[in-house]
């Protein structure tokens, strides 16, 4: 009887599929590619489907925290956005300063570390009126250091404040309150010009990278697919992995009771905080791979309704399936992206036009209240019914 | 006999209303007990108070040979340290099939990491087979908890209370919705598990009372009226008067 409880797992393990389905679709852009390609796919547009994949990352991070643990945060783009910053501060910091230096090579005289350091900080927060470089970018020409903040970052902000929060029993719809607290807290702070971090201005010139100069961005954009989908895959495993494991019953478990949970002996708020804190990693690096495919970050991308976004992304998708996650994040991005870009023309009813821009977000909050009430399950729900039939 | 578990002189109360009122009790090794008392006596508060979630205001709990304070832990601590609980109203995860329920339930390392990483061993798989015997779910280790009649739902509490290896097990009303036939099976098995640990049964059945031949503690305005066999203390005036009738 035990082999029906295994295959039970089986069927739910879908890591195969989806790495499979993600390798080939980046195996065919690259195909199509400028870059390496037929010259079918533009740049801008391979940068856009390279930025679906790091949302799709955010996402399964999300599914994971809400569709699986029950915690609906309101903070996961916030965590996202913080990712973001810590590479471009890397990015930006290195760019300006090589800059700096090769525009001075003909000088007599080398310059000095403090005349670099000026010049950089000149360069960098002229537009906040200042010319110093705030302490937080010590370490920013280390891009070693960079990428542990990338983990450390949203990961200590994460432990901080769930375990005052878990702490003290905060749940359901209070909870949600509390992370969007802290995503407007912590977005009002960076708008601030003396935050350190260009207050309103943000970081920008992300897309290029510093000492890769001799490459062109239809090469990178390639590059940073690829880097996209393999952290993508390699999130889905790590996942994947978490929701097959027993860890993945005791968290679905504490969801579904966590009075039980509880009195059978597991420490509910330690499981809470594993959770919230390696999904708010795993959406700092998704966010450290976007913003370099975005090219600029600035506060209000932390904003709380990016967060809310994401929310919606995944309701669409399916609570509790990370491959409904991944299409919830997937088609409504893409679909936000085409609808809000101006690409398709306007209908003109005489009396009223009708401007896709606008209404988007219509049919957005539609296609939401439409889901939670005839497939509350999502589109991960309504595939894992067909396939049950078949 | 030594005591397992001796609670002294707590008083609990919840906006003013004495829930339990300098209640005192003990319960020795491997000894089965029932509480009675009528509705809002304190049985289920007094529960709570000994598996930690509810703190009392005054009085000591005291655990085991080395007289731990178990106000000072945990829920999940006092859980590790031996004593289980099944509520009153079924409490599973029933979303997850029996097996799964059995499974979060065995005595393993609480830790998420190593929940993570662990692998189902054969001698699980047997031991859980084995609870699943105890409790008649052998059929159905591979429905949802959810799907269970309610007298299987209560038997499958009973089991995750097992598979915890607990040294004393608080089982709160566990003959409700149960069939005749159920019932007789439940008290064999109490009477079973209290040759090994020390249960405490709270019922209003007093016909199951009775058959599980054990000594009564009788619970009224949260405090303890009387105690002694089921014949004493149904002899007893303030307990006929509070609680049995005339």
């Amino acid at each position: 009887m035990n082999k029906d409880f295994l295959s039970h797992i089986d069927k739910r393990n879908s890591f195969f599929w989806v790495s499979s389905i993600v390798i080939l679709f980046t195996l065919i852009i690259i195909l199509l590619s400028e870059a390496y390609g037929l010259n079918l796919v533009s740049t801008s547009f391979t940068k856009v489907l390279g930025k679906t994949l790091c949302l799709c990352i955010v996402a399964l991070a999300m599914d994971l925290v809400w569709g699986y643990c029950g915690i609906l945060s309101l903070g996961h783009f916030a965590f996202f956005g913080l990712g973001g910053y810590m590479i471009g501060m890397w990015l930006m910091f290195e760019r300006t300063k090589n800059i700096v230096v090769e525009s001075t090579q003909n000088n007599v005289l080398p310059l000095t570390e403090t005349e670099i350091s000026e010049a950089v900080g000149t360069q960098i927060f002229g537009v906040v009126g200042g010319a110093e470089i705030p302490l937080i970018w010590s370490f920013a020409d280390s891009l070693l250091i960079h990428i542990v903040l990338i983990l450390l970052v949203p990961g200590v902000l994460a432990y901080i404040f769930g375990w005052l929060a878990f702490r003290s029993r905060v749940t359901g719809v209070y909870l949600s309150i509390l992370t969007q607290a802290m995503t407007l807290a912590l977005s009002l702070y960076l708008f601030q010009n003396d935050s350190g971090l260009r207050g309103n201005n943000g970081l920008s010139g992300l897309q290029n990278i510093p000492n890769l100069d001799d490459f062109s961005q239809a090469e990178l954009s390639i590059w940073f697919l690829i880097l996209s989908a393999l952290t993508l895959i390699f999130t889905y495993y790590i996942c994947n992995l978490i929701v097959n494991s027993k860890l993945g019953n005791i968290i679905t478990g504490l969801r579904d009771n966590e009075t039980r949970v509880r009195f059978l002996g597991y420490k509910v708020e330690s499981y809470k905080l594993f959770i919230f804190v390696i999904t708010a990693i795993i959406s700092g690096v998704a966010g450290a791979l976007y913003y370099p495919q975005a090219g600029i970050i600035n506060p209000a991308e932390l904003a709380p309704i990016a967060s809310i976004y994401l929310a919606v992304w995944v309701a669409i998708g399916g609570r509790g399936y990370l491959y409904g996650a991944l299409i919830g994040a997937a088609f409504v991005s893409l679909a936000s992206s085409y609808f809000t870009g101006g690409q398709i023309p306007n209908i003109n009813f005489g009396i009223f036009t009708l401007k896709w821009v606008d209404w988007w977000v219509v049919i957005l909050g539609l296609s939401f209240v439409i889901t939670t009430l005839y497939a509350p399950k999502g589109i991960g729900g309504l595939i894992e019914r067909i396939f049950r039939r078949s | 006999m030594s005591v397992l578990l001796e609670v002294n002189g707590i008083s609990v109360s919840f906006d003013g209303f004495k829930a339990i009122n300098n209640l005192s009790f003990s319960i020795s090794n491997r000894e089965l007990r029932a509480i009675i008392g009528p509705n809002g006596a304190g049985k289920t508060t007094f529960m709570d108070i000994v598996t930690g979630k509810t703190k009392p205001d005054e009085g000591t709990v005291l655990w085991g040979e080395k007289n731990l304070s178990l106000l000072r832990m945990s829920e999940a601590q006092i859980v590790e340290a031996g004593i289980s609980r099944k509520f009153q109203k079924p409490t599973l995860i029933e979303t997850q099939t029996v097996f799964e329920n059995l499974l979060l339930s065995l005595k393993k390392s609480r830790n998420p990491l190593s929940t993570l990483f662990y692998k189902l061993s054969k001698a699980d798989e047997k031991e859980i087979n084995i609870i699943a015997n105890e409790v008649n779910l052998t059929g159905s280790l591979n429905v949802l908890a959810g799907q269970l009649s309610h007298g299987q739902k209560q038997w499958l509490e009973i089991g995750m209370l097992l598979a915890q290896k607990p040294d004393l097990l608080l089982i709160d009303e566990p003959a409700a919705g149960m069939t005749a036939p159920e019932r007789k099976k439940t008290v064999e098995l109490l009477k079973r598990l209290s040759q090994n640990q020390s249960v405490i049964v709270v019922e209003h059945d007093m016909e199951f009372v009775k058959s599980l031949e054990c000594r009564v503690t009788v619970l009224h305005d949260g405090g303890v009226i009387a105690e002694g066999s089921l014949d004493y203390v149904s002899q007893n005036d303030k307990v006929i008067d509070v609680y049995l009738g005339r």
